[in-house]
């Protein structure tokens, strides 16, 4: 027995350090892709690009707020000096007069390669003289006076025409020189960090710096009334990281801790204790190896449901324990192990439904307690009885509470007023279905509602891009992507024209393909020939010839420049727009064309089918991406809907099959499905709309529950209710509800809807089930 | 000799505010009294680089005190719409929009036109110094930017008018350049 014990012994820590090795080893990420779909369609993996590696995603939004504008002004320069010098930040802008100059000359140097209007047509008399003729009109505007400088060296409108596309009218508000918010009370600036969106480190450093940047300005300027605002996804990134990080192991801890108490109440054993967690431990850590093993990344809010868990797991000791101190080892074995042994399977059953899940988040989540569930069962089953060796036959405590028929007897009589009160709650239900559940995404964010706010108006005083609207087109390589992006942007140049749209961004007005520049350079004339028509076309004009020379200097050194390539444009603004807009992928690039909506129609809303009528035939994709976020989430929903079905339908074909009697089913069954009907309605009464994660939950007290059932169904067979399982049926409910109760506590939604719905669930399945259990069968 | 001359100087001077109705105060208290209405414009610029000047002509409006509206019907259709410190200007199906906040120079420009209209001389004295001569029903005003950056973008401003009726504006630039506006109100 002995040696028996020791073998077992060593098999286990043998099996834990193994694991304990792989848990090493493993990466923990609290980043977005817990949300994001495993298996994206074309539209959701543009999605999960710019979420991931997206220029938006690496875009932070900075406020100052307080003191009067000048000072507001001072520090927001500061600012930007300091940062930009930082190889963690790309870009640093806000709105600094002279950074506009740069992009200006930078356009003209290059007009003739990048302007769209230049074609053969442009450079004949004809088209010279309309192109004169604009540019002289122009003067009369008072944007003409911005290029009369400019007339003489581009008479034909280069210059304006370029500018035009550079994201008209939508720069933010100005007070002392720097960008602010709409009312002026806030400096604004917009800083694009190195570090990818999904880099949460890297976001964290950028977000360090900048606060640790603007704490020594304050100091030095001794403003200690100036405040600095921050959001934007990495922001959110971060936060929500430190959130889950830090109630993780708050949550832990409390279950912990208040399970040990149970469990020290029940047994007054600190080895007995112990012993009863070995289980558990045994099963967070084979959680964890299976997560590992299967997806490599292990997800913070994954190892926060090893809270829940460890009220499940201690489970199967505590029923050991307390039932085979009466009875022995084999007698236990033989009479409880079956009922145990199906309460696992069921939970087996309801966890491996998740699994199928295409929301990775849900998979893991169902593997992790799969296993978990599954080691702790099987621990206690065949390698706890043998360390626990013939102490657990002295030690374990046979003290039923004498009350218990009393209260059972009281619960019974309940059974009409519950049966009506569950009609009433479905009544309920269905009166309230169309606002049962949450609709969208969102009900799973992290961020709080103080900090959407701030985002929001931070968002909308930068006119900061949401980028709800986009083109996408992709392309073997850099070129042919451009090229794919020339031939989207003529489709929504007649879009523009017709109004259907406000305009468009494109990375290829500043990078143009090459077969492009070639095009625009073959249309430039020679000077001799360029000269002889300049003439003639400004034969009625007021402008004289013999004022263009280096127009026509400039055309002729453009017909020998070499192609504009993405170094041209290093240290402008002109480059941070193309690489915000193209993406480097594993087989090729895409290049995003966002979408401005056309004004005045009050909502910003695009006509999405206008769009993909003007882009058919070619293989650009349009994007709503409100509408694949809204999309994305009914898609889970309805997948969390469909794998909760075919778990309770598993759990049902399974205990029919072991019942083998539609009575015995239906006297299982129905406390269950009573706890789910009474969770829904308490949970819409507390005020919560049901979202995703509310409906595993539903799922979870299925298979929980359905434990308690067993025993109950159990006891009915042999037409006895001992204290012993009354009493570990208790302990084992208070360790579950403990477990699953204190993720109620978490401000992480899909935690706290596990905890809010399967806490009281696992507390009612248990009261139910006493309920309904047959008449007569406690002693 | 020189003592009788400084004598009768100061008398003068003493005397003068018995007859001079016509001051600063006197023009904007006028000009304030005018809640706007409907004018033809012709704007002519005369421009080095360009061999003839340029005219263009339209329809301004204005509605005090601080929208004006400004439709350019030749050569080009083209309208510009001030409201507060809102400039929209829309040509070709392209319609910019940008703060003038944010263009402390284009601000003061603007104000130019903005503070004689609506008669505020606070607006005015931030930006320009006033000097005033003529009399009330044919008065001409002459800005004189304060700021160097200002000075860069417009020399001066000369402002006809009579009564509380603007007449014509003429900026001169800093390059030499020159637009003189001319205003015929529409009487509704």
């Amino acid at each position: 027995m002995k040696s028996k014990a020791l073998r077992s012994f060593l098999i286990w820590l043998l099996a834990m350090l193994a694991g304990a090795a792989i848990v090493a080893q493993t990466r923990f990420s609290a980043d977005m892709s817990f949300f994001l779909p495993s298996h994206p369609t074309a539209e959701q993996q543009v999605l999960v690009e710019q979420i991931k590696d997206g220029a938006v995603s690496r875009l932070l939004m900075l406020g100052i707020e307080g003191g009067n504008a000048s000072q507001r002004a001072q520090v927001s320069r500061e600012l930007r000096g300091r940062l930009a010098a930082m190889p963690e930040f790309v870009a640093v802008q806000n709105g600094e007069s002279g950074s506009l100059d740069a992009d200006r000359d930078l356009l003209l140097a290059h007009r003739y390669l990048l302007s769209p209007a230049v074609n053969p047509e442009r450079f004949t008399v004809d088209g010279l003289h309309r192109a004169f003729s604009d540019s002289i009109d122009l003067l009369t505007s008072p944007a003409g006076m911005l290029f009369k400088p400019f007339l003489t060296r581009d008479p034909t409108g280069e210059l304006p025409a370029l500018l035009v596309t550079l994201s008209g009218g939508n720069q933010p508000a100005s007070r002392s020189g720097v960008w602010a918010s709409r009312d002026g009370e806030r400096a604004m600036l917009l800083a694009q960090t190195k570090a990818q969106g999904a880099d949460t480190d890297g976001q964290e450093r950028a977000l360090t710096l900048i606060r640790s940047e603007f704490e020594a300005i304050r100091a030095s300027t001794g403003r200690s009334d100036i405040r600095l605002l921050l959001s934007g996804p990495g922001h959110f990134a971060v936060k929500a990281r430190a959130t889950i990080k830090e109630e993780v192991f708050r949550l832990t801890v409390i279950s912990s801790l208040a399970i040990i108490a149970v469990l020290f109440f029940v047994y007054r054993s600190l080895r007995l204790m112990t012993l009863g967690l070995l289980p558990v431990v045994s099963g967070m850590l084979a959680g964890v190896v299976a997560v590992s093993l299967a997806y490599g990344t292990v997800f913070g809010i994954t190892v926060g449901f090893g809270a829940a868990l460890i009220g499940e797991a201690v489970d199967y000791s505590t029923y050991y324990f307390v039932q085979s101190g009466r009875l022995g080892l084999a007698a236990w074995r033989e009479r409880f192990w079956p009922t145990i042994r199906l309460g696992v399977a069921t939970s087996v059953f309801g966890f491996g439904a998740l699994l199928f899940s295409g929301f990775p988040g849900l998979a893991q989540l169902g593997l992790y307690s799969l296993a978990g569930v599954l080691t702790a069962a099987l621990v206690t089953g065949y390698i706890l009885p043998d360390l626990a060796g013939p102490l657990v036959h002295s030690a374990a405590p046979t003290r039923p509470w004498p009350g218990i028929a009393k209260v059972l007897a009281a619960l019974q009589s309940l059974r009409w007023p519950t049966l009506g009160l569950a009609l009433l709650a479905l009544i309920y239900i269905g009166a309230v279905r169309d606002d049962l559940w949450h609709p969208n995404l969102s009900a799973l964010s992290t961020a709080s509602e103080a900090d959407s706010a701030v985002d929001g108006a931070l968002r909308a005083d930068l006119g900061a891009p949401d980028s709800r609207y986009l083109v996408v087109v992709t392309g073997t390589d850099r070129e042919a992507a451009l090229a794919a992006a020339e031939r989207a942007g003529k489709a929504l140049d007649g879009l523009v024209a017709q109004g259907v749209i406000a305009g468009y961004d494109n990375p290829a007005r500043f990078l143009p393909s090459h077969a492009a520049q070639a095009a625009r350079r073959a249309a430039l004339p020679d000077a001799d020939t360029l000269r002889t028509r300049t003439a003639e076309a400004l034969a009625d004009l007021p402008l004289n010839a013999n004022k263009l020379d280096t127009f026509i200097a400039d055309v002729v050194a453009a017909r020998d420049a070499p192609d504009i390539t993405r170094a041209d444009l290093n240290g402008s603004n002109l480059a941070l727009a193309v690489d915000s807009l193209m993406l480097q992928r594993i087989n090729g690039w895409s290049v995003l064309l966002p979408l401005h909506p056309a004004m005045g129609s009050g909502e910003l809303q695009i006509p999405a089918n206008d769009i993909r009528a003007a882009l058919a035939g070619s293989d650009a994709l349009f994007i709503d991406m409100k509408a694949e976020f809204d999309a994305l989430y009914a898609s889970y929903l309805g997948e969390a809907i469909t794998l909760s079905l075919a778990g309770v339908l598993a759990i049902v074909v399974l205990l029919a099959f072991n019942l083998r009697s539609a009575r015995r089913l239906g006297a299982v069954m129905l406390p269950l499905a009573l706890a789910v009907i009474f969770v829904v309605a308490g949970l819409h009464l507390a005020g919560q709309r049901l979202h995703l994660l509310h409906l595993i939950g539903l799922l979870l007290i299925v298979a929980v529950g359905s434990n308690y059932a067993l025993f109950f169904d159990r006891a009915a067979g042999q037409g006895e209710l001992d204290p012993e399982t009354l009493t570990s049926m208790g302990v084992a409910n208070l360790t579950t509800a403990i477990g699953f109760g204190t993720l109620a506590l978490s401000s992480v939604p899909v935690l706290n809807a596990i905890g809010t719905s399967v806490g009281p669930g696992a507390i009612l399945a248990l009261l139910l089930g006493a309920m309904f259990v047959p008449r007569g069968t406690a002693k | 000799m020189i003592k009788r001359l400084m004598l009768s100087l100061c008398l003068a001077c003493a005397a003068l505010p018995a007859f001079a109705t016509f001051d600063i105060t006197q023009l904007m208290s006028d000009l304030a009294r005018h809640k706007g209405g409907k004018a033809r414009f012709v704007e002519t610029r005369y421009l080095a680089v360009l061999d003839k000047p340029l005219i263009s002509s339209g329809e301004m409006t204005y509605v005090a005190p601080d929208r004006l509206e400004k439709q350019t019907l030749k050569p080009k259709v083209e309208s510009m719409v001030l409201d507060k410190d809102q400039l929209t200007l829309a040509r070709d199906k392209q319609t910019f929009s940008i703060n003038l906040a944010s263009q402390p120079e284009a601000l003061a420009f603007v104000d130019s036109i903005r503070g004689t209209l609506s008669g505020n001389r606070a607006a005015l004295e931030k930006n320009y110094a006033l000097h005033l001569s003529g009399a009330s029903d044919k008065w001409v005003l002459t800005l004189l930017p304060r700021d160097e950056k200002i000075a860069n973008f417009v020399q001066r401003i000369v402002v006809n008018g009579n009564r509380g009726q603007m007449r014509q504006i003429e900026y001169l630039q800093a390059d030499g350049d020159r637009t003189v506006l001319s205003i015929e109100p529409i009487n509704p």
